[in-house]
């Protein structure tokens, strides 16, 4: 059985940035509701007993849509904490400034990639195959540990993560989303990849 | 005089830009808040003057100077391939399947499909019903955006569904055909009075179906 991580801080904790509202239904169900369907797709299934990044490298139609789903949720949601934002630190700091020149620079990346992802769907940064961070976009469901890529950090670009809050105004949900970001979680996720 | 002359300088100059093809958000057979309680006013407003005209000013950009620039939507949407770059196959589905959705959305209560149009559901689905939850999982199982579609295929109903702005008059449709009603899918259609709940969205949907401009459809495309 597949259940709902608990939030890491209550759901009011990210505003003014993303309301209470959005975050009450993105998690209790959007993510919940991946979390059931998931539940019920697998039972009886090769995957009832496989772990999320097993059903996200070798799942395919629901089960992937919805296992990648949980997973990706709660890797955004894991992201963020009431007392983000700022700069970067320590290791990922260094990375980011290796790969992109300057953190600015990353951001803008960033936020185009997250802007431009027509649809649903999610930006990732990750470490590739070469140790290199890369910034990528993946439709829906996607999730870059398919593709033997490390995820750092992700944004939720699917309406329902900021249309309660912006309505068509993509571009400022992801100008605020640098607000609330955990470089300290973000830094951790390097180092262990 | 002088008015005479501002007049025929707007007329040269609108139609030059005819000529370039840029493409006209059409009015709306109605008020944002027409469809009201199926669909809110607000979901409309931004629906329609953000969103849909974005798709048109975003494919009036990206026609510009191609040769994609000579066609009305509705030819263009046939012209485009997987060749077709992303930002004319994306902005130009957004701008027709907009259009067509509003076209087939009405605030008139009580309308039923004619009588060719009913029988042609019954015969390609059994009854009306099942037509409806085939169209309605359809439109249910479209995961993340997109539409779900009532075509005809081959002179016989069908329903399918597409992802994001794609849909079946595109060359690459995995199921081509002419559309005679659409739902749109994306969040934005639904999600500031229904959230989650697209099921709910569908349903209150068939309350503004305006089966008199389907059946119109049904019956030009048949002959
Ligand atoms: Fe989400
Ligand atoms: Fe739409």
């Amino acid at each position: 059985m597949f259940t709902l991580p608990e939030l890491p801080y209550k759901q009011n904790a990210l505003e003014p940035y993303i309301k209470e509202e959005t975050v009450k239904f993105h998690y209790t169900k959007h993510h919940n509701g991946y979390v059931n369907k998931l539940n019920n797709l697998v039972e009886g299934t090769d995957f009832a007993n496989s772990t999320l990044e097993e059903i996200i490298k070798n799942a395919e139609g629901g089960i992937f849509n919805n296992g990648a789903q949980v997973w990706n949720h709660t890797f955004y949601w894991e992201g963020f904490s009431p007392k983000g934002g700022g700069t970067p630190v320590g290791e990922i700091a260094k990375a980011i400034n290796n790969s992109f020149g300057s953190f600015d620079d990353f951001k803008e990346k960033f936020s185009n990639a997250a802007a431009t992802l027509f649809g649903s769907g999610w930006a990732w940064l990750v470490v590739n195959k070469q140790g290199k961070l890369e910034i990528v976009q993946a439709s829906n469901a996607g999730n870059p540990i398919r593709d033997g890529l490390k995820p750092l950090l992700t944004c939720d670009v699917w309406e329902h993560a900021y249309y309660l809050d912006y309505q068509n105004l993509r571009p400022d949900y992801i100008k605020n989303f640098w607000e609330i970001i955990d470089w300290v979680k973000i830094n951790e996720r390097l180092i262990n990849a | 005089m002088k008015s005479i002359l501002t007049i025929l300088i707007l007329i040269i100059m609108s139609s030059t830009i005819n000529l370039n093809a840029q493409h006209i958000q059409k009015e709306l057979n109605y008020e944002f808040n027409a469809l009201e309680p199926h669909i809110d006013a607000k979901t409309m407003e931004v629906h329609y003057s953000k969103h849909h005209a974005g798709y048109i000013a975003k494919l009036n950009k990206a026609i510009e100077g191609t040769e994609y620039s000579e066609y009305d939507l509705m030819t263009l949407q046939k012209l485009i391939s997987e060749k077709t770059p992303a930002a004319i196959r994306n902005n130009g589905g957004g701008s027709w399947n907009h259009e067509f959705f509003w076209d087939i959305l009405t605030p008139t209560k009580g309308m039923k499909p004619s009588k060719k149009l009913n029988d042609a559901i019954i015969r390609d689905f059994g009854s009306f019903d099942s037509f409806k939850s085939e169209f309605k999982n359809a439109a249910l199982g479209q995961f993340g955006s997109g539409w779900a579609w009532l075509i005809i295929q081959d002179g016989k109903l069908k329903v399918v569904s597409t992802p994001n702005q794609d849909n079946p008059l595109m060359e690459f449709a995995k199921e081509k055909g002419t559309p005679i009603l659409a739902i749109d899918v994306w969040e934005h259609a639904y999600y500031l009075k229904y959230q989650n709940l697209r099921g709910d969205y569908i349903e209150a949907f068939f309350n503004v179906v305006n089966w008199d401009k389907v059946s119109e459809y049904y019956e030009k495309a048949i002959k």
